[in-house]
């Protein structure tokens, strides 16, 4: 069987930082690949060491620097990865759920994935809805938060958890296809070796536009219009210690015994 | 179509807190449109549901019976009927793990934009301006929607909707196609129990992401040793297999409410402080001044972890 992962190239923000005309300054910030799509891929890449998937192939939406984050992916084992890209996606200031599903939705129909696993959310804008709203556009089941699969996907079913709030979670049956969005600490993510980095090196990495995928271009125009970025009010009366470490922690020894926890 | 239908959250019998918190920000939209409240309440108890759901501010309660507990092919399917029945201006969630696992799927039969994690709402008669947190809280956006749309809440933005109202309850007949149900839910497990309560604890020091490696936790234990306090932690440290699952504080953790909360190394991000904003004084060691949770907590250390620690470890020993 085939799997399909979503792998994001997100931004991280350092602590300090600007905005500049709706966006953080080019020069805070850094990349990586989105945390929760780093669970995903490995996820894909132990059902192949289980003899269950035939391939894991990676899709990105993304321009070129992006490349560096997609080579991870294959480094870490996945076998072959698709970015999409061009001008009209360059112009884009907010890429809505709806766009990056017309998108993903493209290289499904193309690819016809068994499993598709995207990561729960991306760590930069945070919607938390792609995965469900691609498995709807591409008329595949899903399942949302999945932090446990059973890897033997049996008679055309997947044996999942679900973890809801409180330290509670579901088990549920999900037939195939399906998409689940992969939650953080359903394994233990691997680092690349310096052999995955080299085969990586090596590995199909195509490049597909608009047109390619047989998209059209009104597909990236986003309902949402993004009209202010700002950094929160804050709203805290909080008491901030200054001064050096012994300082510091020498006012918070005193607080600790006003309050009874300390000696 | 300038209504507005807000789905109640439930679990295991129990109606959810966000479902009182829709209901607040449902009237205000309702206000700001000039429209109606709808609620709806799906599989379960439905009829006490309702009684629960009638809140000021709502005007009808369509109750829905089908199955107990969530099913995302049952309430895909419901709402999506009742929808096109009402053909409300905005259909508003819960950004719970469950709204997560059926609200883009409504969003996309109903052929709406969605906007998820919405932490304010407001209508100027055409527009739709959602606020939203991006890069983990580090950013707060304004997005305009000009559509009639599905929008997701974050939970504990809203205060709860108190008052009693006086809606109507109406019954509404769904059609559900059993053969379109792909998935099977076959039970629940409680995952976060274990030796050590962290909900009991007076006293907590909380480790996060800054400690970076296993071993540096050691300085942690011994901070907690000198203290007589509980070690608990962020997600990251649990997902790492540092620590075990009981020991994580946050919304898929433990809920926990010490007299003294000290994290250290923790960012603050919405799902982990849903588990401890209750706790009585809140103190933060942390290198970013800005992290989210120097917001909430009462006093804080804007230093590196590594050399306040010891320090701490020396006076308090
Ligand atoms: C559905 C869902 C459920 C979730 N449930 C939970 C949950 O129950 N609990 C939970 O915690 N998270 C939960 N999360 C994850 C959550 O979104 C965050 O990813 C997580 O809380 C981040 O943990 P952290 O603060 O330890 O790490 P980070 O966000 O990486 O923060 C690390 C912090 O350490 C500081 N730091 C770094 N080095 C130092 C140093 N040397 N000295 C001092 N400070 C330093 C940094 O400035 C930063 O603020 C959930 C996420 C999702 C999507």
């Amino acid at each position: 069987m085939k799997v399909l992962v979503t792998a994001k190239e997100v931004a991280t923000v350092e602590n300090e930082f600007e905005i500049e005309e709706m966006a953080i300054a080019d020069r805070y910030l850094g990349a990586d690949l989105n945390e929760w799509d780093d669970y995903a891929v490995e996820e894909a890449v132990q059902l192949k060491e289980a003899d269950i998937a035939a391939e894991v192939v990676t899709v990105t939406i993304g321009p070129d620097d992006c490349e560096q984050t997609i080579r991870q992916a294959l480094a870490k084992g996945a076998d072959r990865a698709i970015r999409v890209w061009d001008d009209t996606l360059e112009e884009a200031t907010l890429l809505d759920v709806g766009a990056k599903t017309e998108l993903l939705a493209a290289v499904v129909e193309d690819e016809e994935p068994d499993l598709v696993l995207t990561g729960v959310q991306s760590d930069d804008d945070s919607f938390g809805a792609t995965g469900v709203s691609l498995a709807e556009a591409v008329d595949y089941e899903w399942a949302a938060v999945v932090n446990h699969l059973e890897h033997d996907l049996k008679d055309g079913g997947a044996s999942i958890r679900r973890e809801l709030e409180g330290g509670v979670e579901e088990l549920t049956d999900v037939s195939l296809p399906a998409v689940l969005t992969i939650q953080t600490g359903i394994n233990e993510p691997r680092y690349a070796s310096l052999r995955g980095i080299r085969q990586a090196q090596r590995k199909e990495l195509s490049v597909q536009d608009l047109a390619a995928l047989g998209v059209d271009e009104s597909a990236v125009d986003s309902a949402l219009e993004l009209t202010a970025m700002y950094e929160p009010e804050s709203q805290s009366d909080v008491m901030l210690w200054e001064g050096s470490p012994e300082e510091t922690a020498g006012e918070l020894a005193e607080l600790l015994r006003e309050k009874g926890v300390a000696q | 179509m300038t209504d507005v239908l807000a789905v109640a959250d439930h679990r295991r019998g129990e109606l959810r807190d966000v479902s009182y918190e829709l209901i607040t920000a449902g009237h205000a939209l309702a206000d700001d449109t000039g429209g109606d409240l709808h609620v709806a309440v799906v599989s379960g108890t439905v009829d006490e549901f309702a009684e629960k759901c009638n809140r000021e501010g709502v005007n009808v309660i369509h109750t829905i019976e089908y199955g107990k507990e969530f099913d995302h092919g049952v309430y895909t399917q419901a709402i999506v009927q009742l929808a096109d029945e009402l053909d409300p201006q905005y259909v508003l969630l819960p950004n719970s793990v469950n709204g997560l696992d059926y609200a883009p799927a409504v969003a996309s039969r109903l052929d709406v934009p969605i906007v998820t994690d919405a932490i304010g709402l407001e209508n100027d008669g055409e527009t739709l301006v959602a606020t939203r947190e991006m890069y983990g809280g580090k950013v707060e956006t304004m997005t305009e929607l000009k559509e009639p749309a599905v929008a997701t809440l974050r939970g504990a933005e809203w205060p709860a909707a108190e008052r009693t109202g006086d809606a109507t309850v109406e019954a509404f007949d769904v059609d559900i196609d059993e053969d379109a149900l792909g998935t099977t839910v076959n039970g629940f497990e409680e995952v976060a129990s274990g030796d050590v309560d962290i909900s009991e604890a007076d006293v907590l020091v909380s480790v996060g992401r800054g400690i970076e490696e296993e071993d540096n936790l050691e300085i942690i234990h011994k901070l907690a040793d000198a203290l007589g306090a509980t070690v608990s932690s962020s997600r990251p440290i649990v997902d790492n297999g540092w620590l075990p699952k009981n020991r994580q504080v946050g919304q898929s953790g433990k809920v926990v409410t010490p007299d003294v909360y000290i994290a250290i190394g923790i960012s603050g991000a919405v799902q982990h402080v849903a588990g401890m904003k209750g706790s009585d004084t809140i103190v933060a060691i942390n290198t970013d001044p800005n992290a989210p949770i120097i917001d909430i907590a009462d006093y804080a250390i804007h230093d590196d972890l590594f050399d306040v620690v010891p320090e701490l470890i020396e006076l308090v020993k």
